[in-house]
């Protein structure tokens, strides 16, 4: 075992050296396969069972609505990125997420026009008037929804129930009947029976928007990017489960039945909670950073969810929790440090 | 739950190509180029000037600096050149060129064999220090330095983790030189004067652990630990949380919590140095990467080129895009294989543009992956962030200086956002403002109050 280094003559070494070139950059030199199209596309995938299922329950408008909301937001996106000559993003999936959301958000029988409004809202007034992808500071579907709601309050809110069972007349959401007509009106909805009920809502007959009414197909879709890591399960988890404390305890006292008798499981599956909690509280842009804030912040979420649902003028209040916790994103990353290796804890010292 | 620390990437390991190749040892090459920094700290002078004839473990370099090792010839012969020569970190450095006689005769008295047991522990750092010994993960610490703490330390750690993907030269020595790893543990913890110690080696090296804890059986207050492979395993504040569980202070060092922390290669070249009065003239490194042709462990001296270690490797079967000086998550790209084989130098990665693709940076989307993966607790994006902006006030308020450089938030982020090499600038930047914030208040306080002296002189 002597190998002779008689092979490498200088000329040889030389004429090497010319054949190759080597890239120079800074460490590390290898990077993880994740990218934030993949990240995005997979929130697609996993949306996309509820909405298929809000299509089939609700109709061809929930079809029209959906494909228009994606539609227009991919192009909003794409001709404010050509007016200001930025880099054409839209191939990244995160336009077709808000478009999709959107629609998801809103009653089936919206006027199709309507979504392209939202769409606007949602892309150029929230997302890209603040510097696009990962600048905005609010959720921009929910932006969307939100500024739909106050400029037609009357087509947000007339909910057509699309059911083949009943006819298409007119009628309220669970949470609405709840608020103005009493828990007895609720479940004679549901033929008047509890467990019929909360049967129905987990697999989503019932009325609502589009794409929320299925809890079963949201949290399959929420159970898959848990699992592929996009999404910290403490997060939906903290927010249901406020507001299914917080309703057992407090949801009885506007029915006159006093403390500790809400229904928590009906609140924890109605509206728009569980793909707000699972879609909406997890998305990235507008969540705190650490996991300690976005549990703080899921908290929030759920706590202003039961004060709106309880005692606001509105029956469901999801958007706005989540829209209101946005907005102290900024100052919970600001509080809530992830503590530096070494740094001594402030009261273990004193 | 195995002993760890938080945070931490998992890359792919890369080290199939080469764990199974036994060390092998490079012939001495024709002509060794010996640069004269190899280590943290000042750079030697030479000693030698062109036309001398030099002998294998000769000194040719040192400096009156506290903070210096020593550097020696790695082969007899004639030096042809005393130039800056290219060098994988410095671009060029000084450096003395021995053009060897083929002899690879040794200096007058060397080898000088000691019974190490016989030594008291100034004994042995003198000898340590008379070797020139260096850290050999990378950061090329000289090794009498950190063995002579100016704090009480308890702990000895051999830093066995080799969490830097695609190497394996410590594994190997961990292998087939546990015998000198035994006598060297030995070694230090005498030196040191401390009871206990401990051999952290990632758990995806079984093997290792296995002939470890055969070989340190009859050794007293010696553990070998297991520990979970997870990237940087090895970096030192890391390992010593992982193993003793305590915490190094922000800008702190290990002797603060009572460690010393040496990697495999500098504890056998301390049982070389004081067994054998050997000077640190050889190392083994690491040739691999999915560019050569076959991946190998070298036994090599100290100043043969890298194009010499790749030729021995069979040279590349592909086109590499990086070349890299160390492993993929902290090594040096290099420009060129004519650069020496220096005492840090634990590997040559050659990878393909495959292996290495960066992809297009966009903004952050604040997806948090890299504060999971920080092993600091930092909060890499928004210091990123505050770098691009050149708000360096931001970056401290956001411990920017406690940045290890790992690299971990850079390869974990989806953004593919150049997180570490910002944050580099920004440290940079930020050591640049404290250095001039310090100046003028020194400035400020000399002006505004007089000496002492002055005061006492007046009166």
């Amino acid at each position: 075992m002597s190998p002779v280094a008689e092979g490498q003559t200088k000329g040889k070494d030389a004429k090497d050296m010319q054949e190759y070139k080597f890239t120079v950059s800074s460490s590390p030199h290898v990077r993880c396969n994740e990218t934030i199209p993949k990240i995005m596309w997979n929130v697609v995938a996993a949306l996309v069972p509820a909405a298929a299922f809000g299509v089939f329950y609700f109709g061809m408008n929930a079809l029209v609505n959906i494909f228009v909301a994606i539609v227009s937001a991919v192009i909003f996106e794409y001709l404010w990125e050509k007016m200001m000559h930025k880099k054409i993003t839209i191939q990244d999936g995160s336009a077709v997420i808000t478009g999709l959301l959107l629609a998801m958000t809103c009653p089936p029988t919206l006027p199709w026009w309507m979504s392209i409004v939202g769409s606007f809202l949602a892309i150029v007034v929230c997302k890209q008037s603040m510097g696009g992808l990962g600048y905005n500071l609010f959720n921009p579907a929910h932006v969307g929804r939100a500024g739909l709601m106050v400029s037609w309050p009357v087509a947000m809110t007339t909910w057509t129930s699309l059911n083949g069972t009943v006819d298409a007349v007119a009628s309220a959401t669970p949470l609405n009947v709840l608020k103005h007509n009493g828990h007895d009106a609720l479940l004679s909805m549901f033929g008047g029976d509890p467990m019929t009920m909360y049967q129905q809502m987990f697999i989503g007959f019932r009325n609502g928007s589009m794409g929320e009414t299925s809890t079963v197909l949201l949290v399959l879709g929420g159970l898959y990017l848990i699992y592929k890591g996009y999404v910290n399960w403490q997060v939906p988890v903290t927010m249901i489960a406020t507001v299914g404390i917080l309703m057992w305890i407090v949801g009885g006292i506007p029915l006159g039945t006093g403390l500790f008798s809400g229904d928590p499981l009906f609140h924890m599956m109605a509206g728009g909670l569980v793909i707000g909690a699972f879609f909406m509280a997890t998305d990235m842009v507008t969540a705190p950073i650490t996991l300690k804030g976005q549990i703080i912040f899921a908290l929030g979420c759920g706590l202003i969810t039961v004060l709106i649902r309880l005692v606001g003028g509105y029956p469901e209040g999801v958007c706005y929790s989540i829209l209101l916790m946005n907005a102290l994103t900024p100052l919970i990353d600001r509080l809530v440090k992830p503590r530096v290796f070494g740094a001594v804890k402030a009261k273990g010292a004193k | 739950m195995m002993k760890s620390f938080i945070g931490g990437v998992h890359p792919d390991d890369g080290k199939i190509y080469a764990k199974d190749k036994a060390i092998e040892t490079l012939a001495v090459p024709e002509e060794v180029v010996i640069p004269m920094s190899q280590h943290f700290g000042a750079p030697c002078t030479p000693t030698v000037k062109v036309g001398d004839h030099v002998k294998k473990g000769q000194l040719i370099g040192t400096s009156d600096a506290f903070l210096h090792a020593d550097i020696h010839a790695s082969t007899s012969g004639d030096v042809i050149k005393v130039a800056p020569m290219p060098h994988n970190m410095m671009v060029k450095c000084m450096s003395v060129v021995i053009k060897s006689d083929g002899l690879d005769e040794w200096a007058d008295g060397l080898p000088e064999e000691h019974d190490w047991n016989q030594l008291n522990s100034k004994e042995i750092i003198d000898l340590i220090k008379k070797a020139g010994v260096v850290g050999c993960g990378g950061a090329t610490f000289p090794a009498h330095v950190k063995l002579t703490p100016n704090k009480p330390v308890d702990v000895f750690i051999v830093n066995g983790a080799e969490c830097e993907p695609y190497l394996t030269a410590d594994y190997r020595g961990m292998l087939e030189c546990s015998d000198r790893l035994v006598t060297g543990v030995q070694i230090c913890m005498k030196a040191l004067g401390v009871q206990t110690g401990y051999i952290g080696v990632e758990d995806n090296k079984p093997e290792a652990v296995k002939v470890l804890q055969e070989a340190f059986k009859g050794v007293d207050g010696v553990s070998v630990e297991a520990l979970p492979t997870k990237y940087p395993q090895g970096a030192e504040k890391m390992l010593i949380k992982a193993v003793t569980g305590r915490e190094v202070e922000p800008g702190g060092l290990p002797m603060n919590v009572g460690c010393v922390v040496s990697n495999v290669g500098t504890v056998l070249a301390i049982a070389d140095a004081v067994c054998h009065g050997i000077p640190f003239i050889e190392r083994i490194t690491t040739v691999t990467g999915d560019c050569i042709k076959e991946p190998k462990n070298l036994l090599v001296r100290i100043g043969t080129s890298y194009q010499a270690c790749v030729d021995y490797c069979g040279g590349f079967s592909k086109q590499p895009d990086r070349v890299i000086s160390g492993g993929p998550m902290m090594g040096l790209a290099q420009f060129s294989l004519d650069v020496p084989i220096a005492k840090g130098a634990s590997g040559i990665t050659c990878l393909s543009a495959e292996k290495c693709e960066v992809g297009e940076e966009s903004p952050c989307i604040r997806c948090g992956r890299c504060v999971v993966a920080c092993p600091m607790g930092l909060i890499p994006s928004q210091l990123s962030i505050f770098s691009e902006r050149s708000a360096w006030e931001k970056c401290m308020e956001y411990g920017v200086m406690n940045c290890v450089e790992c690299g971990s938030c850079v390869y974990t982020c989806p953004a593919k956002r150049n997180i570490v090499q910002y944050i580099r600038n920004a440290k940079g930047q930020c050591k640049a403002l404290q250095a001039a914030a310090k100046a003028k208040t020194e400035a400020q306080k000399a002006k505004a109050e007089p000496s002492l002296k002055d005061t006492i002189k007046r009166m």
